[in-house]
């Protein structure tokens, strides 16, 4: 491990431990905000870690989102809470594992597709499941405070980052990045392209199950048309990449400036805000292409002279 | 008969979703995930025409086609031009025409709600039966459907035999050598951009004879657009219709044999299925 | 000349401002509402939660305020657009709460953003008096939230009430014993059709075709076929507003005129009238008023007059109506002091006159006098089952739709 490695796991550390501290010191309201970044930093950073170094865009995230939130709606009265997110994730992960095994043979536009469809689809075999059985609106009414969602999200988010920072440092990474250059390349040179991507696809699909098993008890009702809600996918997509997914912290960076512009325009403009926010997104296309990254980037090459 | 009539006029409704979507995303290249506002618009435009100045909806195609077209033509120019001439390779096209079409989605549904309002919005026009075959049809439908061939006909017609449809084929299956033969292609993509959308609001028009619309309801019109025209096939107009019509009749069949609860799980396993076997779609062309 | 008559007037208008606001400092309340204005719900959302609010709002501040100890208060009203989105219903009402340190909120629009806010509303203390969600779970909700009121009534309850309707049919002779019964799927239809059923069939009901359909689904010609085709006397539809219109609509295409035809939400908006007009006449619905009563009348004149659009014959009033308790309530404490009103609330002793009639809260902190069968008569929407409310009409059956 470098020193320079060595410092950068120390200084995450400390602002993981600097986030935790936002319960005991914040107002409630930065508390709620700080939990939709926190959530958003889960989805978009273990987004990135697969459609960073792939290329591929993935809009299942409503759907491993979902499936999480029904496991903590169906399980929380019989099973302890903590075993909750992790049943939801190892769920997620095969679920990842299916779709990743018959689609990512697929390119780019079509697994994009692949994606929403899946999402609709598991929401419509979900209801159609629950009219059979004739399941009633499903309420998680627990004692979990918004402050212990918090930092189980904060908790998750360290996983994620962790992950992130340990595959990026495997072979699986180093071959990823070979398939993202160049996939032919990869292939010739006996990386096994699709395993690698499968198990690579496995990490958002844990993650996002997870976050959604973690929140279900925010919500308290738990219904397919918002457990399954198709913007939430987008909304990872468009955090991630206006951050930058060249760079492990790049989603983050792209996370809290899109929350906080999200509530601004919400405030000053309720009568307007989808309006305005279509035009600030826009605007972020076309000013920033590259993300946050890409423009930190950028001034680094300009100014930081040999770096 | 009556799932195959009801799923043939279902199937009609569909095309006349996704007809303008896949020219937008088969010859202009842009996934355009503001498909389903412009579709909404449409059938505000329509609703407004009836209820203010009793203009039958038909007839206000008159005005409604060539206003999207205008419309449509300028957001091409202006809008996503830039982000055709910025892109390095289509997947980078790709992903700014979906972050760009979604941020306009969101500014459209802005806009109608702000015009509008948030309410719901329907009206009767040819809601009466019309008998066939032992069964009785809503009339509107029949109309939409009827006009939906006429649509679909004239296109292919237009792409086959015409010189711009040939443009048009020629940058859908490779804008790089179009370029190299002469064709002026971003004039092509602009005008593939603007006739898809000027499709699309007559099928808002249309669909407003007998769906009820509200000012946010637009996204479910871009997803069935967009797996109809995955399913048929990116840049094969005959590949979306008989998507369309398999899907409709599908729907219809599952709906009324099996159970209405799984029809959109019926349908997107079949698109799902679609993609798996044949991922270039029905009619799409294997690439090299 | 001109511009120093200009420059006294500016300068009046500017006093007459500052006498203004500062004579109303210490007497406006601020009110928090946030809700659909955009999303799947906003339709809904449109026609009956923002309308209803802000005629409250204007009514209250057209007499001057609320009657307070030391004086009226006006009321200042602050919106936000939840989107549809649980998510941002929370951070809505935080926002209200912490940021624009409203003095109250308006509870949200629906059982399911009223939920995701309810741990917000609870934990900082402001009185939840919700108009438009419908649950089962009171009891549950309001240990959980003891701040938290119903006043729309129980989703059972409404089930029974329609399977109650088809009884009393029956035994006028009017019917028979086969029914047809459709759900949206999703939580409230399943729930509905699945209370439906077990009434239906306890009091010897026939379910001779069931099924549901996917939210969002307006092409409903294979459910009105295979309804139609069983050759029900009752036809129940658990239904949302697009649907409603819909399966409406193919019903009359395929002429199906089954002696009961019923259609959840929606069939209580204007909109529904307005879009089949005569055809409308003996369709039942969810929810119902009692449109003869002079209290509603005014209520929907007033509601026209200002938002241009006449109140749905359901959850208009009932939304209108939490706000005429909270009003209440703060006149009665006499101050905006939220830990008051909720104190005073939580009394289950207190009566509240509103335009739905007196409601109170019972153990549960719920209402348990309100409308859950509706009919169109000659026009109007006509309760024609509630539980502990009088007035409602016969049922009629229905004849045809011409």
């Amino acid at each position: 491990m470098s020193t320079r490695e060595i410092r950068n796991l120390i200084v995450s550390a400390l602002l993981i431990g600097l986030c935790c501290l936002l319960p005991v010191y914040g107002s409630p309201y930065w508390l709620t905000m700080g939990t939709t970044i926190a959530m958003y930093a889960v989805l978009s950073t273990s987004w990135a870690l697969f459609s960073g170094p792939t290329h591929y865009i993935s809009l299942a995230t409503a759907a491993f989102f979902g499936v999480g939130t029904f496991v903590t709606g169906l399980g929380f009265q019989d099973l302890p809470f903590w075993t909750l997110p992790v049943i939801a994730a190892a769920l997620g992960a095969v679920l990842a594992a299916l779709v990743g095994m018959v689609t990512l043979r697929l390119s780019g536009v079509y697994f994009v597709i692949f994606t929403l469809g899946l999402a609709e689809m598991v929401r419509q075999v979900v209801t159609w499941v629950q009219n059979q059985t004739g399941h009633r609106g499903m309420y998680v009414l627990t004692s979990l405070t918004e402050r212990e969602i918090y930092w189980m999200l904060i908790a998750l988010a360290s996983l994620v980052f962790l992950a992130g920072w340990l595959i990026g440092r495997s072979k699986l990474g180093f071959a990823l990045r070979i398939i993202g250059n160049d996939e032919t390349v990869a292939k010739h040179s006996g990386i096994d392209t699709a395993l690698a991507k499968v198990l690579l696809f496995m990490v958002p699909g844990a993650a996002a199950a997870a976050t959604g098993a973690i929140l279900a008890p925010r919500y308290i009702y738990i219904e397919p048309s918002t457990a399954f809600a198709p913007l939430l996918s987008f909304q990872v997509v468009i955090m991630a990449l206006l951050g930058g997914t060249g760079r492990l912290w790049g989603p983050i960076a792209g996370v809290i400036p899109f929350t906080l512009l999200w509530e601004a325009i919400t405030r000053q403009a309720p009568n307007q805000t989808l309006l305005l926010l279509g035009l600030a997104f826009l605007l972020i296309v076309y000013v920033l292409p590259g993300g946050f990254v890409g423009l930190w980037d950028r001034l680094r090459r300009r100014y930081g002279g040999n770096q | 008969m009556f799932i195959l009539i009801t799923g043939l006029l279902l199937g009609g409704t569909y095309a006349l979703i996704a007809m303008g979507l896949n020219l937008q995303y088969g010859v202009a290249r842009i996934m355009n995930l503001a498909n389903g506002e412009m579709l909404v618009a449409g059938g505000f435009a329509a609703f407004w025409v009836y209820t203010a100045g009793q203009v039958n909806p038909i007839a206000a195609l008159i005005v409604v086609a060539p206003l999207a077209f205008a419309v449509n033509w300028v957001l091409y120019r202006v809008m996503l031009q830039p982000l055709v001439t910025r892109a390095k390779n289509r997947g980078q096209l790709e992903t700014d025409s979906i972050l760009a079409t979604f941020g306009m989605s969101f500014a459209f549904v802005g806009v109608m709600t702000w015009v509008f309002g948030g309410g719901y919005f329907n009206y009767a026009f040819l809601a009466q039966p019309f008998e066939m075959f032992g069964s009785s049809y809503a009339q509107n439908r029949i109309v939409a459907f009827l006009i939906a061939t006429v649509i679909a006909a004239a296109l292919w017609l237009w792409l086959t035999y015409s010189r711009a449809g040939l443009r048009m084929r020629a940058v859908a299956v490779n804008p790089r050598s179009a370029r190299l033969v002469g064709i002026d292609v971003k004039a092509t993509s602009a005008l593939a951009f603007a006739l898809g959308g000027a499709i699309t609001a007559t099928g808002g028009s249309l669909i407003s004879m007998f769906f009820t619309l509200d000012a946010s309801v637009g996204v479910l019109f871009t997803m069935k657009a967009l797996i109809i025209v995955i399913m048929g096939g990116v840049g094969d107009i005959r590949g979306t219709i008989i998507a369309a019509l398999i899907l409709g009749i599908a729907e219809t069949a599952v709906a009324r044999l099996i159970d209405p609860g799984l029809t959109l799980a019926a349908a997107y396993f079949l698109f799902l299925a679609v993609l798996l076997f044949r991922p270039q779609g029905l009619f799409g062309k294997k690439p090299t | 000349m001109f511009r120093r008559t200009l420059m006294t007037t500016a300068a009046v208008a500017a006093l007459a401002v500052a006498t203004l606001s500062s004579a109303s400092a210490q007497s406006l309340i601020r009110l928090g509402a946030a809700a659909p204005m955009t999303g799947p719900l906003a339709g809904g959302a449109t026609v009956t939660h923002w309308p209803a609010v802000r005629l409250w709002v204007s009514e209250v501040n057209a007499r001057g305020g609320l009657q307070l100890a030391d004086g009226p208060a006006t009321i200042e009203l602050i919106e936000y657009d939840d989107q549809t989105n649980p998510q941002q219903a929370i951070m809505a009402a935080q926002r209200l709460a912490t940021q624009d340190q409203v003095d109250f909120m308006v509870a949200p629009y629906s059982t399911g953003m009223n939920l995701a806010a309810a741990p917000v509303f609870a934990q900082l203390g402001y009185p939840m008096i919700t108009g438009t969600a419908v649950t089962d779970q009171q009891p549950e909700l309001a240990q959980q939230f003891p701040n938290m009121f119903f006043v729309l009534g129980r989703t059972s309850v409404m089930a029974e009430d329609t399977a109650h309707v088809l009884v009393d049919l029956r035994e006028r002779g009017e019917i028979g014993n086969r029914v047809a019964l459709v759900n949206v799927a999703d939580a409230f239809g399943i729930e509905m059709a699945g209370i439906s059923r077990s009434v239906l069939e306890s009091n010897g009901f026939e379910i001779v075709y069931e099924s549901s359909y996917p939210l969002g689904t307006q092409d409903l010609a294979p459910v009105i076929d295979g309804a139609k085709a069983s050759n029900p006397d009752a036809f129940i539809a658990w239904s949302y507003p697009g649907d409603t219109f819909a399966l409406t609509d193919q019903a009359i295409v395929q002429n199906f005129a089954p002696h009961v035809f019923f259609t959840a939400v929606a069939t209580a908006f204007p909109a529904y009238e307005a879009r089949f007009g005569a055809a409308a006449e003996g369709v039942l619905g969810m929810g119902g008023v009692n449109a003869d009563d002079p209290a509603f009348q005014a209520f929907a004149t007033a509601h026209t007059e200002l938002n241009g659009q006449g109140p749905d014959f359901w959850a208009s009033a009932a939304t209108y109506a939490t706000l005429e308790i909270l009003g209440q309530a703060i006149e009665a404490v006499g101050a905006p002091d939220r830990a008051a009103v909720l104190t005073y609330l939580q009394d289950r002793s207190h009566s509240y006159e509103t335009v739905l009639g007196p409601v109170s809260f019972n153990e549960n902190n719920d209402n348990e006098a309100y409308w859950t069968v509706g009919q169109w008569q000659d026009g109007v929407f006509r309760g024609v089952a509630a539980r502990g409310r009088e007035g409602a009409v016969p049922v009629q059956v229905f004849d045809g739709w011409e």
